[in-house]
């Protein structure tokens, strides 16, 4: 990793580790993410990829290293106070705010764009009634670029599935993100679904998203990403473009395992 | 359609001390009032943010306690330091209990949602019993298990018109009516803001509301102090309406009463603790014509067991339910996808 590639990056990792008592989850981590950039994290399953998000985001803290966004060192902060800096991630299960409207659970997601305060709120105030509209202008924007505003009174836990994720993606939209890290998005999707995720990838990626995905649907990733990082075992094994990461020997070994070699 | 219901129920209520004669009933309806009030308070928290506090009548009770002190004046020597307050008027005494009860809220919010669940049950509840144990061993303060005797009723006015000093059962009643208007109102515009989506979101998954931006803490604990502030109020009101409180007030029982009625009307909806308040404050003067008060008691555990298993989240809930259903299906055809505006 040079210099040159550092100075446009807006997200880095720099020697980050995660142990868990004895267990290495990650030992240690070094990659970055350009701005306007699409970079996928893979690996094998356990190889640290989740965990990896979670120290990103700071739900987790990492025994050592550390990670910064735009220049700003992320170490010591809340989940909520990264995401206010506009680094917003979705969750691998499908993660909603169940029993609410599809149409409120955006709405929460714009909790960082309200301008209301709480004495113009309690006092209804035309200033506030101002900000509510809008808010709820934002909302249905944001319902109809991601394509489910035609069910947005349904509650969230009775959308089918990859509609779903889709409002967990729309969710994340609403916290403005400059970059979005989206931990399996597609994974349970049927086809059609993964197509209509990519059209929304493809649209994000247009209005300049910076996008960090953990995936394993690989025709996807090979499809969409711009670079791969694969990780095993804690470690990153290689890190290139997807025609270079197809190629090469390490990951072929990580993915389908050592075989008896034939001459 | 749900705004002319709401208010034909204010006009019903309005009407009542026109036609309602008898006092004793009167009274029982401004004790319920109170009540309802606190138990609006603790749906705050319980409903909206799903912290169940257990102490919630230590709020009540400190409110109850400023202001018939405010009111009383008081003598008390801390160390060295006399410290000597005149009586003031017992409106300043309502302001003051609902800000101190709001500030405990704050404090407690900030020391007790580092824990949540079960822990944040037993912080309330011990809260509520070092507040009960205050009141009954500061006696140089609070004349202890002897009581506040002679507090005197509310005095409301201003200079060029008069004033009027409460004493009637009726005006006392108006003024609870007020009260019970205005938090309705100040809850129902917090819910329907940010700021109430962002205590709905911690209730429902806290995990996704952190990573969406919410602050934690702060948010829970906005709904401690407006919860305190509000359970403050209505513990002032309590005071100045009966004129003698004693350490009794902090009954487990009281905290017991608001959860119930919170609970059985339904918890996290507006108009939850009105019914359930209601139901509870009444039917006590009701079952009192049948039954001895301990009979009550076990009817009022059955009653709420009864409400529970068959109505799970409420009364309310249900039966916006089944309101719902009647008019979603004559109203089909009439559908059109407008701009979301929800009750």
């Amino acid at each position: 990793m040079t210099s040159a590639q550092n100075t446009k990056a807006i997200l880095s990792v720099e020697n980050v580790a995660m142990h868990f008592g004895g267990l290495i989850a990650i030992s240690d981590m070094n990659f970055h993410v350009n701005e306007g950039e699409l970079v996928s994290l893979i690996g094998p399953n356990g190889a640290g990829k989740t965990t990896a998000f979670n120290i990103i985001t700071g739900f987790q803290r990492p025994t050592k290293g550390r990670v910064s966004f735009r220049g700003t060192s992320l170490a010591g902060l809340k989940p909520h106070q990264v995401t206010s800096l506009g680094l917003v991630r979705t969750f691998q299960r499908t993660n909603l705010f169940d029993k609410i409207s599809v149409f409120d659970n955006v709405l929460i997601g714009l909790h960082r764009k309200t301008s209301a305060r709480l004495l113009g709120t309690l006092l209804s105030l035309p200033r506030e009634r101002k900000a509510e509209a809008e808010l709820r202008d934002q909302a249905w924007e944001i319902l109809r670029l991601v394509g489910i505003e035609h069910q947005a009174k349904e509650r969230a836990s009775g959308l089918p599935y990859g509609d779903q994720r889709l409002l967990g993606v729309a969710l994340a939209l609403a916290a403005q993100p400059s970059a979005l890290l989206l931990d399996e998005p597609v994974s349970g999707m049927n086809a059609t679904e993964t197509g209509r995720f990519i059209e929304l990838i493809n649209k994000l990626r247009s209005r300049g998203t910076t996008i960090l995905l953990v995936e394993h649907d690989m025709p996807m990733v090979m499809r969409i990403s711009d670079r791969i990082v694969v990780l095993n075992y804690g470690r990153i094994i290689a890190n290139g473009t997807p025609k270079e990461i197809q190629n090469d020997p390490e990951v072929i070994q990580a993915y389908l395992g050592q075989g008896v070699k034939h001459a | 359609m749900s705004r002319i219901f709401t208010l034909l129920v204010l006009a019903f209520f309005l009407s009542v001390p026109l036609w309602l004669t008898d006092q004793y009933y009167l009274h029982t309806l401004v004790v319920c009032g109170i009540f309802m009030l606190a138990a609006m308070s603790l749906n705050l928290l319980l409903g909206y943010t799903g912290q169940l506090s257990l102490g919630h009548v230590a709020f009540f009770g400190i409110g109850a306690y400023v202001s018939a002190l405010t009111s009383l004046g008081f003598s008390v020597s801390i160390f060295a330091y006399q410290i000597t307050h005149e009586p003031w008027p017992p409106v300043i005494g309502v302001v003051l209990g609902g800000a101190v009860a709001g500030l405990c809220g704050y404090l407690i919010g900030k020391l007790a949602f580092r824990v949540r669940g079960a822990y944040f049950v037993i912080v309330t509840v011990s809260f509520a019993e070092v507040i009960r144990l205050i009141a009954l061993n500061w006696i140089e303060l609070t004349n202890g298990p002897l009581a506040l005797p002679g507090i005197p009723p509310l005095t409301l006015g201003f200079e060029p018109i008069g004033y009027a000093t409460l004493w009637s059962k009726g005006a006392n009643y108006y003024v609870v009516l007020t009260f019970i208007v205005i938090t309705y109102i100040i809850i129902k515009r917090l819910i329907d803001s940010p700021y109430g989506r962002a205590m709905i979101a911690l209730r429902e998954n806290e995990i996704l509301a952190t990573s969406v931006g919410i602050s934690v803490t702060r948010y829970l604990v906005l709904a401690a102090v407006f919860a305190g502030t509000i359970a403050g109020v209505s513990g002032t009101l309590y005071a100045h309406y009966i004129q003698i409180i004693d350490p009794m007030i902090f009954m487990f029982l009281n905290t017991v009463t608001m959860v119930i009625m919170v609970i059985t009307g339904g918890k996290g909806t507006l108009a939850g603790p009105v019914v359930g308040g209601l139901i509870f404050g009444i039917a006590p003067v009701i079952l009192r014509n049948y039954v001895g008060p301990e009979v009550q008691w076990i009817l009022y555990g059955a009653l709420m067991i009864l409400i529970v298993f068959v109505l799970p989240e409420g009364i309310v809930p249900a039966i916006e339910r089944w309101f719902s259903r009647a008019t979603a299906k004559s109203a089909e055809l009439a559908m059109e996808p407008g701009k979301g505006a929800r009750s």
